[in-house]
């Protein structure tokens, strides 16, 4: 019986989980209200695309709903849009995947490495990480019962997680490396020879590798490497993509997971009971884009590739050094020499410059003397935003001066 | 050598700075292939898009259909030329299907876009005919969209 009398909220303090209760909070949430108070702000800190979605996927998407494709679909996803997605990875790639057994169709990526998480660890298992990486890492791990452990990356090494580093940190609980390559927050992407390295230890030591290539179109200069790819590493590669960055499709809810069908069958045990099917409108967009979504992705690319240049220089020369990213659209550059750390940079520029940018220590504490720049924005934006920054620069250099 | 003309023909006011940075050319470089193509022709001329209808100063416009007789020689190169020198007629081609040029006028008024037809354009030796669409509104031209709400933005201002 209800009895809406009594408030046993007031009474018991283990209503939350401890695992939720133990999560950090966002690292950016007071900048946030912060920022939602204020105007006429120029935001680098925006960690989507600023293109809408092309307009034949949009129009694919409505013509779905016209036609009342308002149904689940298969849990696995349409088997038209695994049939395309085995023959791109496999076209572009040169990995095959059985469009039937090893590919899932996901609710953005972000389901999709949940999944892979909770699929694989067992309490306590390890799960290496780079620090920093995209937040969602540790919470997610930490989520599925795993313990994330942090390898630091830096400058150095261009924030490449290596694989010495993650030699030195296997155990025997470790289970899985996470990575993400091209990287938020940094733009790093992975060369060929590190690559090489991380699957050598992947096998030596019986480990999986979940590779999360969001960002693999968002390339420059360099050609993405993917993991599977890599000889013998299809079988223990969980390789997790999705439409959101390389289509500009974030709001649409859209990714997939590629592997070996055991881990598929596991994923999507889960994925049954917790999500059923992915978004059906967004599953047709998806086919359309992924058959006739090539020029337009070039085209964002290269629009990418212009700003990410602007920004690179205009940074170095204003006196923020900043390595050259090769993915991803973010520029990460080093705020060591303003004196201040991350938090009071970005927190500063927005109050006095109005222009917001993530700090680095959002994504982990090795991000501490750096902020995250996204040039997903228009080129007069960034032109005005690194303005005001040299501005602001200049003035703090006075003052300590 | 074709993004400089990429972006160019996007913003026009782009200087050769910018433009190095975004092509990863030296400005120098930049500099020379513009003044080059603004010697031969590659570039035309630099223009700005005005949406004259927030001045209230719109011109009406008309799509006019013309069928010609083309000419020993010359094919329709020669009536082409009579025509598209009228300073009304703002563009012009040679399309294929029920008739031969079609062109683009501009006028202050209906009265001035039907005097063009009736006194300058319909008594020309080799016009056949004319058909006169007058255009009701403009949704797009050159790429750029005039009727669509100014574009504001849609994404949150930080997301990691």
């Amino acid at each position: 019986m209800l009895n809406t009398k009594s408030a046993p909220t007031q009474a018991r303090d283990n209503l939350i989980s401890q695992k939720v209760t133990s999560l950090p909070p966002s690292g950016i949430r007071k900048f946030f209200d912060l920022l939602s108070s204020m105007e006429d702000i120029i935001s680098l800190g925006i960690g989507e695309p600023d293109f809408v979605t092309p307009w034949h996927i949009r129009e694919a998407g409505t013509y779905s709903l016209e036609k009342g494709y308002t149904m689940y679909t298969s849990n696995s996803g349409m088997s038209e849009l695994r049939q395309e997605l085995a023959s791109y990875l496999e076209l572009r790639y040169g990995v095959s995947y059985h469009p039937e057994h090893e590919i899932l169709v996901t609710t953005g990526t972000s389901e999709g490495l949940d999944l892979a998480l909770r699929a694989i660890i067992n309490p306590g298992d390890e799960v290496i990480i780079p620090d920093p990486c995209y937040v969602a890492y540790p919470a997610d791990i930490i989520l599925a019962g795993g313990v994330p452990i942090l390898v630091p990356t830096n400058e150095e090494n261009n924030f490449v997680i290596k694989a010495t580093d993650i030699e030195a940190r296997i155990t025997k609980q470790t289970k899985a490396i996470l990575i993400g390559y091209p990287a938020n927050p940094t733009g790093a992407v992975m060369s060929q020879k590190e690559a090489d390295a991380i699957a050598g230890l992947a096998k030596k030591y019986d480990l999986l590798v979940i590779s999360d290539e969001l960002y693999a179109r968002l390339v420059y200069g360099a050609e993405h490497i993917c993991f599977p790819s890599l000889p013998g590493m299809k079988e223990r590669t969980i390789l997790i993509r999705g439409f959101s960055k390389s289509h500009a499709m974030t709001g649409w809810r859209i990714g997939y997971v590629s592997a070996d069908r055991r881990f598929i069958q596991a994923l999507a045990k889960i994925h049954q009971y917790t999500m059923l099917s992915a978004p059906t409108m967004a599953q047709v967009a998806a086919i359309e884009a992924l058959r006739n979504g090539e020029s337009e992705v070039e085209k964002m690319v290269q629009e990418y590739n212009r700003r990410r240049r602007f920004m690179v220089k205009r940074l170095n020369e204003i006196g923020l050094p900043c390595f050259e990213p090769k993915g991803a659209f973010y520029a990460f550059p080093s705020i060591k020499a303003t004196g201040m750390n991350s938090e009071e940079f970005a927190e500063r520029l927005l109050l006095e410059e109005k222009v917001a940018v993530v700090p680095g220590t959002a994504f982990g504490q090795c991000g501490e003397g750096f902020v995250r720049c996204c040039y997903a924005t228009s080129l007069s934006s960034i032109e005005e935003a690194l303005r005001r920054m040299d501005r602001f620069i200049r003035k703090n250099r006075l003052k300590s001066e | 050598m074709k993004e400089i003309f990429e972006i160019l023909e996007q913003n026009g006011r782009a200087t050769p700075e910018q433009i190095s940075t975004m092509v990863d050319k030296p400005v120098r470089e930049v500099e020379k292939i513009i003044k080059q193509a603004e010697k031969d022709g590659t570039i035309l001329k630099y223009k700005t898009i005005i949406n004259w209808s927030k001045l209230s100063e719109e011109d009406i416009w008309a799509l006019i259909e013309v069928r010609v007789t083309p000419q020993r020689d010359v094919g329709f190169d020669a009536i082409a030329e009579r025509v598209y020198q009228f300073p009304e007629v703002y563009s012009a081609y040679l399309v294929s299907g029920t008739y031969d040029l079609a062109i683009l006028v501009k006028g202050k008024n209906m009265q001035e876009i039907s005097s063009f037809v009736t006194e300058k354009l319909a008594p020309l030796e080799r016009v056949q005919s004319t058909v006169t669409h007058f255009l009701l509104k403009r949704y797009k031209e050159n790429g750029e969209t005039f009727h669509l709400p100014k574009e504001i933005n849609k994404r949150l201002p930080i997301t990691l």
